[in-house]
Parts: structure tokens; C-alpha cells; sequence
């Protein structure tokens, strides 16, 4: 097992925590990204569009900073220190993917940070099963796609 | 009048401050942990291949921050800035939110992107993301109508 990565990851996490609480301490608003943007985008809700504007270019520039800063902050799998990695998919594939993530994440009301973070530390019940249920197809798509269809290369 | 107007104005601007200091620290803690790479994502997901667990140690390192941080947090009655804390009432667990959580999981595990990390590898564009950016917003506006 890689460990740096696995260090990497839980610092990473800590930070995503502490954005979380930092959000909800000042604005009193969930940090769930599909939420933050995606009503940004659909709904421009008069008065409360500001800081999803600024939330949105503070999510850009982050990893633009580390870039900035050189050093190898990132965690890229195949690229030690890189950090932002290459998409998996060609264009058809994300095409259908970003479909599917837009459309789940506005009929379920949130994706991996919403109820992934945000609503498992609130112990909510509808975070949960979104949670698992997510977490489940993603599992089953990945097996269908890599191992029965021989999709995404690696294996 | 004035003063009043320019306590609100400062109110404002911290209010947008603060919101870009938390996406940047989102977007940081996106790219330190590896989750701007779709491959570690990928890489979670595929429990029969070669099984990649940093995705478990981010989820776990922010939830269990998230869940202190906001035990802290709601010791108060109100936020920082002013407002109130607005946080999720329904309690159902619908179709809608279980349906969409599948059709979700399913683009996740497709491109090992979710919104978050999608959307914070914008600087290292490349043409598959930016196709995917664009069908993610296009489906927010699908999801609208079908709500």
C-alpha cells in the first residue's frame, strides 16, 4: 500500500472538513458542491449568488495555487506530486457521464460532498441511503465497465 | 443612512470573502488528497482490479472534521455572519433522491468525476472534461425541470 498517498488523502480530507465547518460556521450553508453551483446556475437566486461565485472561483484556484507553489503538492496516481490528473473517459463517455452526474446529483439533491461529507457528519437519514446507494452503483458500473467490458484500459 | 449602508456593504463583502475562502480550501484539500485525479477515483471503485484507498481516507478525514467542526459550530444559534443556519428538512427517502443517487453513481463511476473535483480540474482543461462540464450544468437544468 502506497502510504504517502494514503497520508495525502487524509489531509486532503481534513482540509475538506475544515472548509465544510468554516462555510457552515460563517454562512450557515452545507458545503455541498452540486447545491452551491448548480443553483447558482439554474435558479441565480437574488442576493444569495455572491459568495457562490466567490465559493466557485475559490474551488479553481486551489489547485491552481499548489500548482503555483511547485513543490509536488498534489497526488496524482501515475505522477507522483502532479496535480490534476487526465480524465479516464473520451469525449462520448464524458459526455454520457456528465449527463448522468447533473441529472443525479439535482434529482438526488447532492453529490459526494453534499451527502457524502456534509450529511454522513450530520447523521442525516437521506444522506445515508444517498450515500450508499451512489456508492453502490459506482461499484457495480466500474466492475461492468473494466471487467466485463474491458472499458478504461488498465486492468 | 450612510453608516448603515456601509455596514451592509461590509457585511456583504464579508459574506462573499468568506465563501471564496472556503472553496479555496475545498479546492486545495481537492488536490492535495488526490481527488482531481479521476483515476484514484476510479481506482477506489474498482474493488476487483488493483484496489486504490485513498478515496476512503479522504472521505473519512472530512467527515469526521465535518462532524466535530459542526458539533463546535451549532454550540451557537446563528452563523458568524449573520442569517441563519439553513440546513436540509426533508426526512423521506424518495425515488427522486434514491433514483438520482443511482443515476449519479453511475456518471461517478463512469469518469471518476463528481461535481467538486470536475469542477476544480478546470485549470488542467482538456477537452473531455470540458465535455463533461458542459452536460453536467446541461443536466442540473434537466433535473429542474423534472423536479
Amino acid at each position: 500500500m502506497d502510504w504517502t498517498a494514503s497520508l495525502q488523502g487524509l489531509v486532503g480530507g481534513v482540509l475538506i472538513g475544515l472548509s465544510a465547518t468554516w462555510l457552515m460556521a460563517t454562512l450557515g450553508r452545507i458545503a455541498g458542491i452540486s447545491g452551491i453551483v448548480g443553483n447558482l446556475i439554474t435558479q441565480r437566486p437574488k442576493g444569495d449568488s455572491a459568495w457562490r461565485v466567490a465559493f466557485l472561483l475559490g474551488l479553481i484556484s486551489g489547485p491552481l495555487l499548489l500548482m503555483a507553489l511547485g513543490g509536488g503538492l498534489g497526488n496524482v496516481a501515475e505522477i507522483p506530486g502532479e496535480v490534476i490528473g487526465a480524465p479516464v473517459g473520451d469525449v462520448g463517455l464524458m459526455l454520457v457521464a456528465g449527463l448522468l452526474v447533473g441529472v443525479g446529483t439535482g434529482l438526488g439533491s447532492g453529490c459526494t460532498s453534499g451527502h457524502g461529507v456534509c450529511g454522513l457528519a450530520r447523521l442525516a437519514p437521506r444522506s445515508m441511503a444517498a450515500t450508499g446507494m451512489f456508492l453502490l452503483t459506482a461499484l457495480v458500473t466500474v466492475y461492468i465497465s473494466r471487467h466485463l467490458l474491458g472499458l478504461g484500459g488498465v486492468q | 443612512m450612510n453608516s448603515s449602508m456601509s455596514q451592509s456593504n461590509k457585511s456583504n463583502w464579508m459574506k462573499t470573502a468568506a465563501g471564496y475562502a472556503a472553496g479555496l480550501l475545498f479546492g486545495i484539500g481537492l488536490a492535495v488528497s488526490g481527488m482531481t485525479d479521476p483515476a484514484r477515483v476510479v481506482g477506489f471503485l474498482d474493488v476487483a482490479g488493483a484496489w486504490d484507498p485513498t478515496l476512503m481516507f479522504v472521505l473519512g478525514g472530512a467527515v469526521i472534521t465535518t462532524f466535530v467542526g459542526y458539533r463546535l459550530v451549532f454550540k451557537r444559534t446563528a452563523p458568524l455572519l449573520g442569517g441563519v443556519f439553513q440546513l436540509p428538512t426533508k426526512r423521506e427517502l424518495d425515488a427522486k433522491l434514491l433514483g438520482g443517487a443511482a443515476l449519479f453513481g453511475i456518471g461517478w463511476g463512469l469518469s471518476g468525476y463528481c461535481p467538486g473535483p470536475a469542477i476544480a480540474s478546470i485549470g488542467g482543461l482538456s477537452l473531455p472534461l470540458l465535455a463533461m462540464l458542459v452536460t453536467m450544468v446541461l443536466g442540473w437544468f434537466v433535473a429542474k425541470r423534472l423536479a
